[in-house]
């Protein structure tokens, strides 16, 4: 009548892990696909703000990034808004600079497809950027863009 | 296997970022090159655009309180003025490749000014709203007349002259004056 063998298993199956290379391998290719190399260590605090009318960057070899924002270590940089060139703080006059060695690593016929990309933190004021904006009208930096998320304009200041 | 698959994860997490790529774009005016030359330029009250934004990110539209969602509406009606209305821009009619004669505001101008102390996430809502009125005439202008979206025109030689009809037919004319510090108005 009964089927049953008569000894029972005395030990409880182990989880097969057969699969977790799979997993991993997955979990892998998402991270492949959707990030990108970090070149710089953010050293401010950056939180951008939000738009719906905004184009993607193209040609990442043309792009030189400024971040502006409060300094992650308020201790010792103090809690007023700091430009991040590179890898470090930066005045505004330090912009030039920055903007003619990053021109002379781009070939010549490309030279006028530079684009400035502005990192800005959404609580920073607007003297600082101004500032910048100068310093890159200075420089003939005029292509640039505002580094944004992209999303509803309305509803994200009414969440701020 | 896994360990291999382990280490690569591991690399990644750590040496890259989810960046936003994505941002509004921007092309500065060049510095002039002498004060002297700077013309003054007479515009007419009526084809000028006055925003301002103080440091309290309160919204001054041709001298009246606005609500940032106003803008986009108030400045498409400024833009466009179908009406022909005589407090707004006045209507030229200029010869576009492709639509031919076409009655536009020729000679009007959007003026953003800020206060220092405006926060970046206003003025970048202003910016974006401002945007928004001429991308959504042009869209509509895109559909009237090509029946598609502008946004979905292509990249052949036929569309790119298409977007250039359209955008002379609205062409983006937002100037920003020096910020001072007016503080709170």
């Amino acid at each position: 009548m009964s089927k049953f063998s008569k000894g029972k298993e005395k030990t409880v199956t182990a989880i097969s892990t057969a699969s977790l290379p799979d997993v991993i391998f997955m979990l892998l290719f998402f991270f492949m696909v959707t990030t990108v190399m970090r070149e710089v260590d953010l050293r401010v605090q950056l939180a951008p703000p939000t738009a719906d009318q905004v184009k993607k960057l193209e040609e990442k070899s043309l792009v030189s990034y400024i971040y502006i924002g409060k300094p992650l270590n308020t201790k010792v940089f103090g809690t007023v808004p700091r430009i991040q060139l590179n890898d470090a703080f930066a005045e505004p006059e330090e912009i030039r600079d920055f903007i003619a060695s990053k021109r002379e690593q781009i070939d010549e016929v490309d030279r006028n497809k530079m684009t400035v990309s502005l990192k800005i933190d959404r609580k920073t004021e607007m003297g600082v950027v101004t500032d910048v904006k100068q310093e890159l009208r200075k420089a003939s930096a005029l292509k640039i863009n505002y580094s944004t998320f992209e999303g509803d304009v309305i509803q994200a200041l009414r969440d701020r | 296997m896994a360990d291999i698959a382990f280490l690569l994860l591991i690399f990644f997490l750590v040496s890259t970022t989810m960046d936003t790529d994505m941002g509004i774009v921007r092309k500065l005016p060049p510095m002039p090159e002498e004060i002297t030359q700077e013309e003054e330029v007479k515009v007419k009250e009526r084809n000028i655009f006055v925003v301002l934004v103080n440091r309290d990110n309160q919204l001054l539209v041709e001298g009246e309180l606005m609500d940032i969602k106003d803008l986009r509406k108030a400045a498409k009606v400024f833009i466009e003025n179908p009406y022909d209305d005589p407090t707004l821009p006045t209507k030229e009619w200029i010869e576009v490749p492709i639509f031919g004669q076409v009655e536009v505001t020729k000679s009007h101008v959007i003026s953003l000014q800020n206060d220092r102390g405006t926060s970046y996430e206003m003025y970048i809502a202003v910016q974006n709203e401002l945007a928004a009125a001429y991308n959504e005439l042009r869209e509509e202008l895109s559909m009237r007349k090509f029946r598609v979206k502008y946004s979905q025109l292509g990249d052949d030689e036929e569309a790119k002259k298409r977007i250039d009809a359209i955008d002379e037919v609205y062409p983006m004319k937002i100037s920003e004056a020096e910020p001072k510090n007016i503080g709170g108005k």
